[in-house]
């Protein structure tokens, strides 16, 4: 049975699955880790009954959300309303797949691999608006306007730091970014650290993370674009929402901090490991910059972009490619 | 131009400044109290609902069924039931009801006991089922309390017997 498979497929069926449980692990343990850094900045416990120290909190909360009923509001249009969450949620899976994890753990090594991930990035903007037109619901139409209006402003700062990167290697290709790391990386180069802070910030608008998490702001708009959604609707918004934040850790290792290089020394098997330290080491500092904020105001965070990340990505961009030219 | 630069890197010290707080207190221990499995102590003034107060030596009340709490209370929630064995020249305390559903605790009953037999109990957790579980006999549990205490029960009715004629 299995040898008349192309091993192909197989592979490709084989690392899509372990992407997709990656996926949800990931959900899983930043959600418990969110809760519990959290916790621990307001001197409180966080989840703390379920399980030692509450390490089963997410597994219980994942069995309520799926025993929960999907309710469609009557006014809805249900097509785009049920699409919606499953749009939120393939993209960021997918562009996983380019993420070289490590030299043998890589799904696809795409020669258009940056820009493979930033298509597939943008998409998550598409759920929000459809999540949020499609719920017939003021509250959900409003984020989803923030949100478009948010991500036209951060996406441009995301990419022309990231093309900061690509202009130097001369590559789109993860592997080439990697190794062209592998003596020093670019977050310790000036131009490099500057875009590195650039596309962290981006990063964080990009995923609607706070403090820019205007589309979905509790006090004003109950909950934005996923007002209306219950069940496991909510919950593939949530896991979009956390493979996006590993997304853009990922790609921030990968591009400057040099993806699974060790600071010191390379043995043959501690790339993941190295390339995981990383990665979660920036969502924790996303979730502690998440809890020490507060919200920013919708036009101090189109200001602060317009005005500020995207003069500085440009000077950063000319000042690379001069200085590459020289 | 230089204005613009200073805001941008004063801004960007001021949110190192607030993550350097978060850290810091992040590391420090938590405050919570456990509650179902830890409870802090309660303050001696808390005012709770109404109790006997038990004499520490007999284990009993030290009410004499005057009735004065029961005129006092603007809630009518409180009833005294007593009765005068024959030949007793004291009324004796058989049973004290508070409907504490109605209780507002205002505290009069308490002011004006002529004998201080009622206090202000430190009980908290009261959670219940139905308005029924808050219908208190007072005088049950003051014998509840003091057998805990392992203070002798109260005797059932003082022994002074009519002499015989």
């Amino acid at each position: 049975m299995i040898e008349a498979l192309p091993p192909e497929l197989l592979r490709i069926v084989v690392s899509v699955l372990i992407v997709i449980a990656f996926a949800f692990a990931n959900s899983a343990i930043m959600v418990l880790v969110e809760r519990k850094v959290c916790g621990h900045i307001q001197r409180r416990p966080g989840p703390f009954e379920v399980g030692p120290h509450g390490l089963l909190q997410t597994a219980v909360d994942g069995l309520k959300l799926m025993g929960k009923q999907l309710l469609v509001p009557a006014k809805a249009d249900r097509k785009l309303f049920l699409l919606a969450p499953i749009l939120s949620f393939v993209p960021p899976i997918a562009a996983l797949i380019v993420v070289p994890f490590s030299p043998s753990s890589q799904v696809r090594d795409l020669d258009i691999g940056v820009l493979f991930i930033m298509a597939l990035a943008a998409i998550n903007v598409l759920a929000i608006v459809v999540a949020g037109w499609s719920s017939a619901n003021k509250y959900s139409l409003f984020g989803a306007i923030r949100a478009v209006a948010q991500n036209v402003g951060y996406e441009i700062p995301l990419l022309v730091s990231l093309v900061t990167i690509v202009l130097w290697v001369g590559s789109f290709k993860m592997s080439d970014i990697v190794a062209a790391q592998s003596d020093l990386w670019f977050v310790f180069t000036p131009m490099g650290f500057v875009a590195f802070v650039i596309y962290f910030i981006a990063g964080m608008a990009e995923t609607n993370r706070a403090p820019f998490d205007l589309p979905e702001a509790e006090s004003e708009l109950t909950a934005g674009f996923h007002t209306e959604y219950s069940g496991m609707g909510f919950g593939l918004f949530f896991l979009g929402e956390y493979t996006n934040m590993v997304l853009v850790a990922s790609i921030a290792t990968t591009l400057f901090l040099g993806g699974w290089h060790g600071p010191f020394f390379d043995l043959p098997y501690t790339g993941l490991l190295w390339f995981l330290a990383k990665a979660y080491g920036l969502l924790v500092i996303m979730i502690w910059i998440r809890w020490t904020f507060p919200r920013t105001r919708f036009d101090q965070l189109l200001n602060f972009c317009w005005k500020v990340l995207i003069p500085f990505s440009l000077v950063n961009l000319a000042v690379t490619a001069l200085w590459l030219k020289l | 131009m230089s204005q613009y630069f200073k805001e941008i890197f004063g801004g960007l010290w001021s949110l190192l400044v607030g993550m350097r707080l978060t850290l810091r207190y992040a590391l420090m221990p938590t405050v919570t109290v456990h509650y179902p499995f830890e409870t802090l102590p309660i303050s001696p003034n808390f005012r709770g609902h109404i109790d006997l107060t038990m004499h520490p030596e007999t284990g009993e009340s030290t009410c004499i069924s005057c009735g004065m709490c029961e005129r006092a209370c603007p809630s009518q929630c409180i009833v005294v039931r007593s009765e005068k064995p024959e030949g007793s020249k004291k009324k004796v305390l058989v049973g004290y009801d508070l409907d504490f559903t109605k209780c507002s605790l205002c505290g009069n009953c308490v002011e004006v006991c002529p004998t201080d037999a009622l206090e202000f109990s430190q009980e908290y957790q009261l959670a219940g089922f139905s308005r029924h579980d808050f219908h208190f006999e007072l005088v049950g549990r003051l014998q509840a309390r003091a057998a805990k205490l392992g203070l002798a029960p109260r005797a059932p009715v003082p022994a002074e017997q009519p002499a015989p004629t």
